[in-house]
């Protein structure tokens, strides 16, 4: 079994280092050049390395929480939208908090974490109340309020979120105290590169040792055997849809108290989105996840580095990822004929 | 503004969905769309060969997603959000490396205009009585019904419920490509990155709404697009409201008529499930 799991993994390994390399021709770039150039980007220094963390790390939060809706069935595709709730209720408290009385750091960040939780998951929320009440489907309600979400942060960040000085659309500055601890003040290495991994075996404790995680893997692979085992799926959905949103609420929590510091339209760059291929890769398995949130942060860091010297970029991202996809959509099907996720009742 | 590049792609969308597929990847075939038209009306200087284009552009990325869903009977919503991401990395790729990375204004030869009512228009206004009565009216509509009800019944016919449903997502992908094709060379004249900004999944809601019929997805693309250009009679009466609130009108409009108009009865029965033939 275990030997099994390795082989997946080394194939699943060179299969995405295939894919980067087509893309790179595709696109036309020297293949060789470019790829030493992400490689710089990604592990050439410690600079490069600290930057891969941190960008592997929302892919890991977020990539978790699409984990744990779509092994219960709910096709959660807003986690970009969670995201930036998640950064706003953690932008509200920051408010509040800078208002009020000074308290011990680690207190003053804990509340903006459970702050930024909070609204993930409520976001989220609302998307499993619209299903379960009236039958809206949940790709489609959190897709819609991806959208929503960004001109809600938009409004806020020019009205009540607003800094100070009320000169550019965006919130005033995270005293040092309310960030994130950085064990180095030259790198964005921040405390929430080492949370993610714990979260992340948090969530394989949940899925695969706490009754509640039976039940979202029992509902996802057939709800009507649930219903039948006297597990109601209407129930196990919300909470599988919340907690996923709480997760992606605490990725954006965590990328505004580590790396932005302060919250203004452009606060995502498309992390909810990229969690979903993110999750995939990983099998929708919070270890996984682990490995495939560290190689797309990499390649993203390291693309990132690309961009300096050519005219393509970050974009490029997308396409590897979509790629990667594909082919292990693909592979499997072709394999064993049996579609990934297996979730034939899935909303 | 907002309504007939929806339409289109709402019109496309029903047919895909009477068939028994859920074309998630409806944004990125308008994307794709969009961006094609824009750079062969570019290249060209035709504004009509950039539609066609739009429209090719469109009708490939859904048939390449066909080929995992359909033939492979791999998962819909994972092939189509990966087509969406695919197609929103390819153009804003090819988009910076052609035209630097700030994406300057960019401005091509748009449809010529006739009365108010273009070429597309009027093909928008054709397809949806044609497209209507493909589906009601035809061997090949009831089929293709069928195939999104009951596959195994229309396969014991002697139909192939794989190729019905290839069919129906190219009607999808064709006309999402147009829709997009549209934005770009009919209303605005140029492209930005992620320009489409989600209409296409206004559209998939716009079909439910429309109860599966072209008609009335024709008249719920309208309502979205009655909302949007609400927030230029508003601003022009001075009414204060935030323009964030306008700007995410059209997506709330869309979320708030699925929550009333819930999901009824009329939905494809095998909407979103893979047929995989009995061997």
């Amino acid at each position: 079994m275990n030997r099994r799991r390795m082989l997946q993994a080394l194939v699943t390994a060179v299969g995405l280092l295939i894919i980067l390399i087509l893309t790179l021709t595709a696109f036309g770039l020297p293949v060789m050049d470019s790829l030493k150039l992400i490689y710089q980007g990604a592990f050439g220094d410690k600079f490069a390395l600290s930057r891969t963390a941190v960008k592997s790390t929302p892919l890991l939060l977020a990539g978790l929480g699409m984990v744990v809706a779509w092994r219960g069935g709910m096709y959660n595709i807003g986690g970009e939208g969670q995201f930036i709730v998640g950064g706003l209720f953690g932008g509200i408290v920051a408010k509040l908090l800078m208002a009020g009385p000074s308290l011990p750091p680690v207190l003053g960040i804990s509340f903006i974490l459970v702050g930024s939780v909070i609204g993930g998951a409520l976001w989220a929320s609302l998307s499993a109340v619209l299903y379960i009440k009236r039958g809206v489907e949940v790709v489609i309600s959190t897709i819609l309020l991806n959208f929503v979400a960004i001109q809600l942060l938009s409004w806020a960040v020019e009205g009540p979120l607003q800094q100070a000085k009320h000169q550019l659309p965006q919130t005033d500055e995270l005293p040092g105290s309310l960030m994130l601890w950085r064990p180095n003040a030259q790198l964005d290495f921040h405390a929430g590169v080492l949370l993610a991994p714990l979260v992340a075996i948090a969530m394989y404790v949940l899925l695969y040792k706490t009754v509640l995680g039976f039940r979202i893997r029992l509902v996802g692979a057939n709800s009507r055997a649930a219903r039948a085992s006297r597990v109601e799926p209407r129930t196990t959905q919300f909470q599988a849809l919340a907690i996923s949103g709480a997760l992606c609420g605490l990725a954006g929590g965590v990328e505004y108290t580590g790396m932005a510091g302060l919250l203004g339209t452009d606060f995502s760059q498309g992390w909810g989105f990229m969690a979903i291929p993110v999750a995939l890769l990983g099998g929708l398995h919070p270890v996984g996840t682990i490995f495939s949130a560290l190689f797309f942060g990499a390649v993203f860091a390291g693309s990132e580095n690309l961009g300096r010297f050519t005219t393509s970029g970050s974009t490029l991202l997308y396409v590897i990822q979509a790629a990667a996809v594909f082919a292990l959509v693909g592979f499997r099907a072709l394999n064993a004929r049996s579609p990934m996720p297996a979730t034939p009742e899935a909303a | 503004m907002f309504s007939a590049p929806i339409a289109l792609a709402a019109i496309g969308e029903t047919v895909a969905q009477k068939s028994g597929v859920l074309n998630i990847g409806l944004e990125g075939a308008m994307l794709c769309g969009a961006f094609f038209a824009m750079l062969v009306s570019q290249v060209t200087g035709s504004p009509w060969l950039g539609l066609a284009a739009g429209g090719a552009a469109g009708l490939a990325l859904t048939l390449f997603q066909g080929w995992f869903t359909v033939l492979l009977a791999a998962d819909q919503v994972v092939v189509g959000t990966a087509a969406n991401l695919f197609a929103l990395g390819l153009t804003s790729s090819l988009f910076r490396m052609r035209y630097g990375q700030s994406g300057q204004l960019l401005s091509v030869p748009k449809l010529p205009v006739f009365d108010g009512l273009d070429g597309v228009l009027l093909f928008m206004l054709i397809s949806v009585g044609v497209v209507w009565f493909l589906l009601m009216r035809t061997a090949w509509g009831l089929a293709l019904r069928a195939s999104g009800e009951h596959p195994e019944s229309v396969e014991a016919a002697g139909f192939s419920v794989l190729k019905l449903r290839m069919q129906g997502l190219a009607f999808s992908g064709l006309y999402g490509g147009l829709g997009g094709a549209y934005l770009a060379v009919g209303i605005t004249g140029s492209f930005a990155e992620n320009m489409t900004a989600g209409r296409g999944f206004v559209a998939i809601a716009m079909v439910t709404f429309g109860r599966w019929n072209p008609f009335l997805a024709l008249g719920a693309a309208l309502l979205v697009g009655y909302a949007d250009s609400l927030q230029f009679t508003l601003q022009a009466r001075n009414i204060a409201l935030p323009h964030q609130l306008f700007i995410a009108s059209p997506y709330l409009v869309a979320l708030l008529v699925l929550v009333f108009a819930g999901k009824g009865t009329l939905v494809p029965r095998a909407l979103g499930t893979a047929y995989v033939k009995e061997r």
